[in-house]
Order: structure tokens, then C-alpha cells, then sequence
């Protein structure tokens, strides 16, 4: 499969991404308390105050819910950058390399292969690190790309969204981009394969109004925020406070929008209950996904 | 020519306002008096014509912008009575209510059976609120799955007249889901195996439009414009001024002719000179030709085409310009 590119073993220590790595403290965004980066870390960035869940690195992420913390990425093939030439303050090129800089990633999306309860399940992922998680026509791409290879194999899909929404700074391309990332899903959906989508925080904007709330399973991560339109456009529109909780997945599910709640640590054995039911298959539970020690 | 429902003068029409105002001043004056008035008007319409013709071959992006949201530009109820015959207005989404920003129903276009969709601006102050704006609720956009499914259980094509400044943000919308209610609108646009033609008549607006735009032909009038977002909102994320909105829309490429140069739409309506809202009968004249030709090409397809072509074609945005290359 030549799609496949490197194998990648979890390395631990190597986990914590930059900016957190350059100091030794986090404040929770929720709850205020200061917490040690060490003991975020293994405690799958979630506050030990508040149980606020932290944004999570792709990686980490990746290594959570795979058997083994084992999966292979999968590469995403060139696409022209820049399409529109964009460029507002910054040059988007500009921006563009600095982000790759900072994350090491391409754009905003990882794609991985992996088994999980022993079942093989594709994972698409976006980075809400890489430019707010925005979807342009590489994030489409990675999607697409997910979606084919869980059609010609046979596999699952799972998306885990983490995005504002579209990147203006593709234009009209990035709104095309709801309508191919809703074509690449329902492809696998017409296959009789199932397609979880996770939503993680944010799932706003185009990503939430398009694949990301469109799954045979919806399943968001506890207290994430999930909406179309943003807070304060809502606020000046109408003028008036939010209601308490107000696009919270609590929010959401009590609004008939997800099936399923959950906390980050539960988020692999719910993911398991539900692909191997759908699929009619036991869990094949090898070992749990690896210990964040 | 139609002038009196010019009521907004948009800055770069002063001179063609000014030449208008001088010919209907003549007109009336010749009422009164017996004066021969016809060749100082000819000459005056030549003039007018010229003008009209250098300003509207050059306009810039946000002067499109301006054009496409002219209260007078002709919106989409304007068409469904012109182009629809018999034409059956449908309510509701069977769960929650009636949204009227979403004209939805059927009716026969050239004959053939069709269901139509689109989004109704208002041309007044009552009928705007009513229609809100021509921004659709989550049942707006669940009424529309329904006339879709519709629409490929009897076998109809589906024409939708895009015009919408966006999906309404709101609580409620909120709370009734509008997020999903656009995927699933996305989503059946691609289920459906009947041709769907989208035609942007003025102002396509983010996710609000392509709920309904996710089409075998994407059809633009020539000074429409369609964008993930509004110049304003660009403007004011991104420049962080709400100075910058002439910049943000260049930098957004949202007219007719750079979506086609992109390769998102199929194909650029040419409007009357001096804009759509000058001749309306004209403008929806040639948008029902051009439909009319782009339906006969997709008739002539059977049913798993329609459907597999416009998957593969969405499929593609974004990586059509390695594949040209
Ligand atoms: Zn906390």
C-alpha cells in the first residue's frame, strides 16, 4: 500500500508539544489553577481541579486510542499551495511555513491507519494547533484520502475534528470543501462501513456544518464547544447573554446532536463498544492503549 | 428602462443616476409643453448606454458586492413566477415549523416537473422580516431535504435560486441544530440521483448557500458573488478593521468570473447592461435559458450518472488544479 508511509512507534517523551515543553506550568483556561506540564501530560491534559480536558496533541491523541499506541500515517499527496494568492497582514504562504515551523505538520490534518480492538480503522484528524484547525483544500484532501482507503479496505472511519471552521484564506475553495469532505463521508457510509465522528473542542463553523456532525455515530468529548455559528456573532445578532452552557456537547446532546458524551480517558473503550457492535465483531482488547507514564 | 425602482444609488452610479434623472425630467416637462424633446433624449440615452456600459464592464469586487445585494435586483420569488409555472409553494419540515426564507415547492419549468428551491430576500420592510432576511433556520434547510428526497422519489429535477447572506445565527437556530441541518442539506444534495441546477442569482453566502449549491451546474449571474464568508467578516477577522472590507474582498475572489476561473461553477449568466436590477424581465429571461439548456445536457443522463458525476465532482475541488497541470 504505498499510501503508507513511515511506521510510527509512540515516543512518549517526546509527546509534549513546544510550547508547553518551554514552561514548566499550565493554567487551566476553565478553573485558573496552575498545573505541572509533567502531571498534564499524564494525566491526558486534563485539569486535575476542574476535569477540564486541555487540547491534545495529534500524536498523543493518535497513540490513545490505537491498540498499542501503534499506527501508521499516512501521506497526503501535493496539492498547489495558495491557490488564491491570498494575502491579508501576512502573506498566507507566509503564515503557511511558519505554522509548518512551529508544528512539524504539513497543515492542519494527520491521517493514520491503526487497529483498534483489534478491528483496522482509519483516523483522520485535524490539528487545532495548525491555523485553528482550518479546513482548506489540504484538510479536504486528507479526508478524502481517509475515506478511500476505509472504502477499498473495508474499514471504519473515524474523524476527529478540531477546527474553527473554514480557512477564509482559501476563499471559495474552503467552502468547497464542506461539500467534498460530505461527499468522501457518505461514500464510506453508502459502503455499509461505519463512520464515527468524534468532536473534539472547538467543532465549529464549516467543519461542524458539514462531516464532522454527519456521523452514523456522533461522540463529543465533555465540554468541548460545538456550534455553526460563533458566540459573538450570535450575541451581537440578538443582543442578549447566551444561555448557560450554550454549545457545549452537553448542550448538543441534550439537543438531540450527539449520541454519545464522554471523557477523554473512556474515549477508546467507547470507540471499541461501538465500531465492533456495528461491524459484528468481538473486541479483540490486546492491551489497552498505552499507559502515559 | 426602469428607473424608478432605483431607490439605492450605489456610489459608482452617479453619473449614470444623474443622466437618468435629466431624461426623466425631459419626459415630464414634454407633457406639459408642446416641445420636441425626442432628440435631446436619444442623445441622452446614448450617453447613458455608454456610461452604464464603462462602468459596469469594470467594476471592481466590492462594487459587485454592492450590485448583488441591490434591494431592486431581482430575487428569487422573482423567478419562480416568472420561469415556474403552476408553480406549488410546499411547507414545513414535519418537525418544527415553516420557515419562509426557504421558498421551497413545485411546479413545472418548460414543461418538465420540477422542484424548486431558493432564498427570498424581501423586497420591502415587512416582507424582508418575514422572510428574515433570506436567512434560513435549520427548518429552512430541513424543509429543503425534504422537497429533495421528493424531488427523487417522483423523479423531478431540482432547481435552487441561491441568495442568502448566510445560515441564520441565532439561539434558536442553534439549539434546533443548523450545523447539521446544513450537512445533512450538503448531504442530500449528493444522495439525490435527479439533477440539481444551482443558480447564484446575487449573494451566495458560506454554508447557508452550498446547502443548496452542492449541484450537477453551479450557474452565476455576472456581477453575483458567492463566499465562505462575507468581506465584512473577513475584514473583520482577519484585518481586524472594518476599514479593510474593499481589501478583503478582492482578496476573497468571490466573483462570478474568478469562481469560474477556479473552476467551481460552470457558467456566468451575462446581465443587462447597467446591472440585473435595471432589466429584470431580461435577467430572469436569459438565467431560465441557460437553465433550460444546462437541463436538457443533464435529462440526457441516466439516474446513477447524475448522482456519480456530481460526487466526483466535489471530490475534486480543491485538487483540480494538479490534475490540469
Ligand atoms: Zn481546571
Amino acid at each position: 500500500m504505498n499510501w503508507l508511509s513511515d511506521f510510527v512507534r509512540p515516543k512518549i517523551k517526546k509527546i509534549a508539544t513546544k510550547d508547553i515543553a518551554d514552561n514548566l506550568w499550565t493554567k487551566c483556561p476553565q478553573c485558573g489553577k496552575m498545573l505541572f506540564n509533567k502531571e498534564l501530560e499524564k494525566n491526558d491534559f486534563i485539569c486535575s481541579g476542574c476535569d477540564h480536558h486541555l487540547r491534545l496533541p495529534l500524536d498523543r491523541r493518535f497513540s490513545m486510542l490505537f491498540d498499542n499506541g501503534e499506527y501508521k500515517l499516512i501521506t497526503l499527496p501535493k496539492l498547489q499551495e495558495d491557490p488564491l494568492n491570498f494575502k491579508d497582514s501576512k502573506k498566507y504562504t507566509d503564515r503557511l511555513r511558519s505554522y509548518r515551523k512551529n508544528t512539524g505538520n504539513d497543515d492542519a490534518i494527520k491521517v493514520a491507519q491503526g487497529e483498534i480492538g483489534g478491528i483496522t480503522c482509519i483516523i483522520a484528524a485535524l490539528d487545532f494547533g495548525f491555523m485553528g484547525g482550518s479546513m482548506g483544500t489540504v484538510v479536504g484532501e486528507g479526508i478524502v484520502k481517509a475515506g478511500d482507503i476505509a472504502v477499498r479496505g473495508g474499514y471504519p472511519l473515524i474523524t476527529i475534528a478540531a477546527s474553527g471552521g473554514a480557512r477564509m484564506q482559501e476563499g471559495i475553495l474552503s467552502l468547497m470543501q464542506m461539500a467534498r469532505t460530505t461527499a468522501a463521508v457518505n461514500m464510506v457510509k453508502e459502503k455499509g462501513l461505519p463512520f464515527i465522528s468524534i468532536m473534539t473542542d472547538p467543532t465549529t463553523g464549516g467543519v461542524s456544518a458539514s462531516f464532522a456532525m454527519l456521523g452514523d455515530v456522533n461522540i463529543a468529548e465533555k465540554g468541548c464547544v460545538i456550534g455553526f455559528a460563533g458566540a459573538r456573532v450570535i450575541e451581537q445578532t440578538i443582543r442578549e447573554k447566551l444561555p448557560e452552557g450554550f454549545q457545549k456537547a452537553e448542550y448538543l446532546k441534550e439537543h438531540g446532536m450527539v449520541d454519545i458524551v464522554t471523557r477523554r480517558p473512556e474515549m477508546r473503550k467507547t470507540l471499541i463498544r461501538v465500531i465492533s457492535i456495528l461491524t459484528h465483531r468481538q473486541p479483540q482488547i490486546k492491551q489497552l492503549a498505552i499507559e502515559s507514564k | 428602462m426602469n428607473t424608478s425602482t432605483n431607490t439605492l444609488i450605489l456610489d459608482f452610479e452617479k453619473t449614470i443616476f444623474e443622466i437618468e434623472t435629466k431624461i426623466e425630467s425631459l419626459k415630464y416637462l414634454a407633457q406639459d409643453e408642446n416641445v420636441d424633446i425626442s432628440q435631446e433624449v436619444t442623445r441622452l440615452q446614448h450617453k447613458l448606454e455608454k456610461q452604464m456600459r464603462a462602468s459596469y464592464s469594470n467594476l471592481s469586487p466590492w462594487q459587485k458586492s454592492q450590485v448583488a445585494r441591490h434591494p431592486s435586483r431581482p430575487h428569487c420569488l422573482d423567478y419562480v413566477h416568472a420561469l415556474i409555472e403552476d408553480f406549488t409553494p410546499l411547507s414545513g419540515d414535519r418537525c418544527f415549523a415553516d420557515d419562509e426564507a426557504m421558498v421551497g415547492g413545485i411546479g413545472r419549468f418548460q414543461g418538465v416537473s420540477v422542484v424548486v428551491l431558493g432564498q427570498e430576500k424581501g423586497h420591502d420592510i415587512e416582507s424582508r422580516v418575514r422572510y428574515n432576511f433570506g436567512m434560513a433556520k435549520p427548518e429552512g434547510y430541513r424543509k429543503a431535504q425534504r422537497l429533495m428526497d421528493m424531488a427523487n422519489k417522483f423523479n423531478m429535477p431540482v432547481i435552487a435560486f441561491v441568495d442568502t447572506s448566510g445560515a441564520f445565527p441565532g439561539v434558536e437556530a442553534e439549539a434546533r441544530g443548523q450545523a447539521e441541518a446544513i450537512a445533512s442539506s450538503i448531504e442530500k444534495c449528493l444522495q439525490i440521483n435527479v439533477p440539481i441546477i444551482s443558480v447564484v442569482i446575487g449573494e451566495g453566502g458560506s454554508g447557508g448557500a452550498i446547502a443548496i449549491a452542492t449541484a450537477n451546474r453551479v450557474l452565476m449571474l455576472e456581477h453575483s458573488i458567492y463566499s465562505v464568508i462575507s468581506p465584512e467578516g473577513c475584514a473583520s477577522i482577519l484585518w481586524r478593521s472594518a476599514d479593510k472590507v474593499k481589501e478583503a474582498t478582492e482578496a476573497l475572489k468571490l466573483t462570478a468570473q474568478d469562481l469560474r476561473r477556479l473552476g467551481v461553477i460552470d457558467e456566468i449568466i451575462a446581465e443587462p447592461v447597467g446591472g440585473a436590477h435595471r432589466n429584470p424581465a431580461q435577467t430572469i429571461e436569459r438565467v431560465g435559458e441557460c437553465i433550460a439548456k444546462h437541463l436538457k445536457e443533464l435529462m440526457a443522463q441516466s439516474r446513477d450518472e447524475i448522482k456519480k458525476r456530481r460526487t466526483e465532482k466535489f471530490l475534486r475541488m480543491g485538487r483540480h488544479f494538479a490534475e490540469s497541470k
